[in-house]
Order: C-alpha cells, then sequence, then structure tokens
C-alpha cells in the first residue's frame, strides 16, 4: 500500500505527519520516500545510514554531425525550443530539454543518441527497520519530474505486495505533487486551520481527489490557532477529517531539536497507528502488524 | 542586406518592440530597396525557448542581420551559429532603426545581453 502525505500550501507539517506514521506503523517492508527533491528534509529526523547513491537526470539528445542532414525535423518536433537547426548547424539546449526523446524517434537519418544529463541523485539507506530513499535535485535545475519518476521507479520496484510506502511529497499542487502522489492508494492532506491552509488544500484536494481519484482524508496541525473554515470546508465537502495534533510547545521543541513527536511523547504513537487505520477503512487494505 | 527588426505591429511604422523573443513581430526590411515584409512572432506563445525558437525563425526567413532590445544566451548561440549580425536599440519607429541602422549609428553585440528594465526569464518550467 502507498500512501502520499500532500499538504498544498507549504511549512504545514508534512514531514512531522509522515515521519511519525512511518515510525509508528511497525511493518518489515516499509519503505518511506522522501519525494521534495528541492528541499528534503526527512533525513533530519530519520537519520537513515546511507548506503546508495545514484546520479539522474534527463536523457538529452546528442547528434552525429556525419550523418546529420540538417532536415530540421528534429526542432520541428520539439515542443521545448531545445534543439535548433540553423543552416547546417544543430544547437542543442540541454536546460531547456524535457528529456521526451521524441528528436530521437523523429530522426529519419537516425542521427540522434541519447546523453544522460545529470540534474540530480538518488540516496538510500537504512533506518532501523524503515528503508529509507530519497531524491535531491542540483541547485539551479527546475525540472522536479523526472527525479520524482526515477526515485518512484527504484524504490518503489522493491515493495512487495503487503508492503508499505509512505511518500513525502512537496508542497503546491502542480507537475511534481502530481507525480509524486500519482498511483498512491491514499493521500493524506495536513493542513493548518487557518484561510491560508484552507486556500490550498482546497487546490491540492481538486487535483488530488478529483482529478487524480485518489481518497484524501485530512489532518489539521497546530490545531487550536486560525478559524473553523477547514472544518467547514471538509464537511461540506464529505473529506473526512482524521487526526488533529495541537499547537503545543512539547511539539514544537522536539522537532527544533530533529526528534519526531512519537519519541519524546510515546501517546502520539498510538494516535499515528489509529490515523493509520483509518487510512486502511478507507483504502480496504491493511498490513500493520501491531 | 535585408535586416529583422522586432516590432509591435506589422507595419515600417510601427513602434520597436525591445523584446526579441517575446516580442510581437518581425519587420523584415531590405536596405537597399526599402522594400519590407511582417510576420507575427510565433514564438511569443512558447512555454519556453521563445528566443530558440525565434532566432530560427528570423533565419529562416533570409535575415543577415536582426535588431532588438537584447539577446539572450540562447537566442545569441542559435543566431551566432546561423552568422547572424546582431545590433541592439532602445526605442524608435522601424523605419527610424533602419535609418540608423544605415548611417552606422546601431551597436553590433558579440555577447548576449541583459534586458534593462524588463524582467527577464529563462523560460523552462517546473
Amino acid at each position: 500500500m502507498i500512501v502520499a502525505v500532500a499538504s498544498g500550501k507549504g511549512g504545514t507539517g508534512k514531514t512531522t505527519v509522515a515521519v511519525n506514521l512511518a515510525l509508528s506503523v511497525t511493518s518489515a517492508d516499509s519503505l518511506f520516500l522522501d519525494c521534495d527533491v528541492e528541499e528534503p528534509n526527512a533525513a533530519l529526523f530519520l537519520h537513515p545510514t546511507l548506503d546508495y547513491r545514484e546520479e539522474v537526470g534527463i536523457l538529452v539528445p546528442q547528434v552525429d554531425e556525419a550523418k546529420c542532414t540538417a532536415c530540421g525535423r528534429c526542432a520541428e518536433v520539439c515542443q521545448f525550443n531545445a534543439i535548433a537547426v540553423v543552416g547546417q548547424k544543430v544547437l542543442v539546449f540541454p536546460e531547456l530539454c524535457h528529456g521526451c526523446g521524441s528528436c530521437t524517434i523523429n530522426c529519419p537519418e537516425c542521427a540522434i543518441t541519447e546523453a544522460l544529463n545529470v540534474t540530480g541523485v538518488l540516496e538510500s539507506g537504512q533506518a532501523n527497520t524503515i528503508r529509507f530513499w530519497q531524491g535531491i535535485m542540483d541547485v539551479g535545475q527546475a525540472m522536479a519530474v523526472p527525479i520524482i519518476h526515477q526515485l518512484k521507479e527504484r524504490a518503489l520496484g522493491g515493495l512487495p505486495p503487503d508492503g508499505l510506502a509512505i511518500i513525502d511529497v512537496s508542497p503546491g499542487a502542480a507537475c511534481p505533487v502530481v507525480e509524486a502522489v500519482n498511483g498512491a492508494d491514499f493521500c493524506l492532506m495536513v493542513t493548518e486551520p487557518t484561510p491560508f491552509g484552507l486556500h490550498d488544500l482546497r487546490i491540492a484536494v481538486e487535483v488530488i481527489r478529483d482529478e487524480l481519484h485518489i481518497p484524501v482524508g485530512v489532518v489539521i496541525n497546530r490545531d487550536g490557532v486560525g478559524d473553523t473554515g477547514v472544518d467547514e470546508y471538509c464537511t461540506a465537502e464529505g473529506v473526512p477529517m482524521l487526526m488533529r495534533i495541537p499547537l503545543d510547545r512539547r511539539i514544537a521543541e522536539a522537532y527544533s531539536e530533529g526528534v519526531p513527536m512519537v519519541e519524546t511523547l510515546p501517546e502520539y504513537r498510538v494516535k499515528f497507528k489509529q490515523l493509520y487505520r483509518q487510512i486502511t477503512g478507507h483504502t480496504g487494505r491493511n498490513i500493520m502488524e501491531e | 542586406m535585408r535586416i529583422a527588426i522586432s516590432a509591435r505591429a506589422l507595419d515600417i511604422n510601427a513602434p520597436f518592440d525591445p523584446r526579441f523573443g517575446r516580442g510581437a513581430n518581425f519587420v523584415f526590411v531590405d536596405t537597399e530597396s526599402g522594400e519590407w515584409e511582417a510576420y507575427p512572432n510565433a514564438a511569443i506563445s512558447a512555454s519556453g525557448g521563445a528566443g530558440v525558437q525565434a532566432a530560427q525563425f528570423v533565419v529562416e526567413h533570409g535575415a543577415q542581420a536582426v535588431v532588438s532590445g537584447n539577446f539572450g544566451p540562447n537566442a545569441f548561440a542559435t543566431l551566432k551559429a546561423a552568422g547572424m549580425r546582431m545590433f541592439i536599440a532602445s526605442e524608435g519607429t522601424v523605419q527610424q532603426l533602419v535609418d540608423r541602422f544605415k548611417a552606422g549609428e546601431l551597436q553590433e553585440v558579440d555577447a548576449a545581453t541583459r534586458a534593462v528594465g524588463l524582467r527577464h526569464s529563462r523560460g523552462g518550467k517546473r
């Protein structure tokens, strides 16, 4: 089973919920994927011992000038203007390339081969019983999707049919979120009970539930601040409210020291197990060994 | 010489458009005969790489020199590969810039330039 943890608004507690859920659900084969490749931070709380590293990126065209007739077909099919033909010369702009392969497929002379343009790395390691994975995009790169795609392909390839994978998603509701959430059995939406949290939650629910057809449930973090807008929205939209984490100085202090709340406040381990039971109730699947 | 000038309208008397990749139109002028023709810039709606697309467009339409307000790194590389000469200007009509070009008053550039007072985007999509 794959559980994604998304939010819409940034800084609401996605990583907090994902990490504490992973630590509370004891399954021998559980995977944790930090898919927030622009700024992965779950490792700060899970402290994995990394043992695997792989460079990833996108495949960009390389043109064999001996075979190229400068017919211009590659530039014509490129939707991103990443390859240009002027006179008898072909120019490739790797930073514009999305790695779709259209130029390679369409070249009538088979003059194009593809080479990896490295845009980031995948890392993996063990954190107690959890197999940890993260993607890290290089500074200056703009496309997170190919890195997330390769991260999921590598990590989820090792997920047994009865295994659990928890995916920490980036904020927002755009391409990287869609790529990270796609294929999940359930998506937790972590929000704060403020107009800002609600505004972005609404957009994320529209994408994840209404477009991707993935069941969602809400976790309110820092409960006790703000207003009742999120509750009213969830009631009106039929979105289940699964958990409330209060605004509590002890949680914030543990967080600031890189300590998950379930380690300093064991009562939360029970609450996160209940959260997981509710998720399995919504998906009809349960792999937890308690 | 046939020169391409980025312009706000499809006319020899149109105001100059300082944008190259995202400029509205290109007016192509034969500096000897004064004959001209104008085309809308299809690259204006490109999601990324507008400079590359516009550069190919002016090359394909036979220009030997381009006058615009700014040439980004990708547009510059593409135009340079085609052997295009690049000149920068800041204001005027297309006709006025043709006259200034013929008088040798426009500055020729041999490196990518930076827009002044324009928000500059590298393109690409997150």
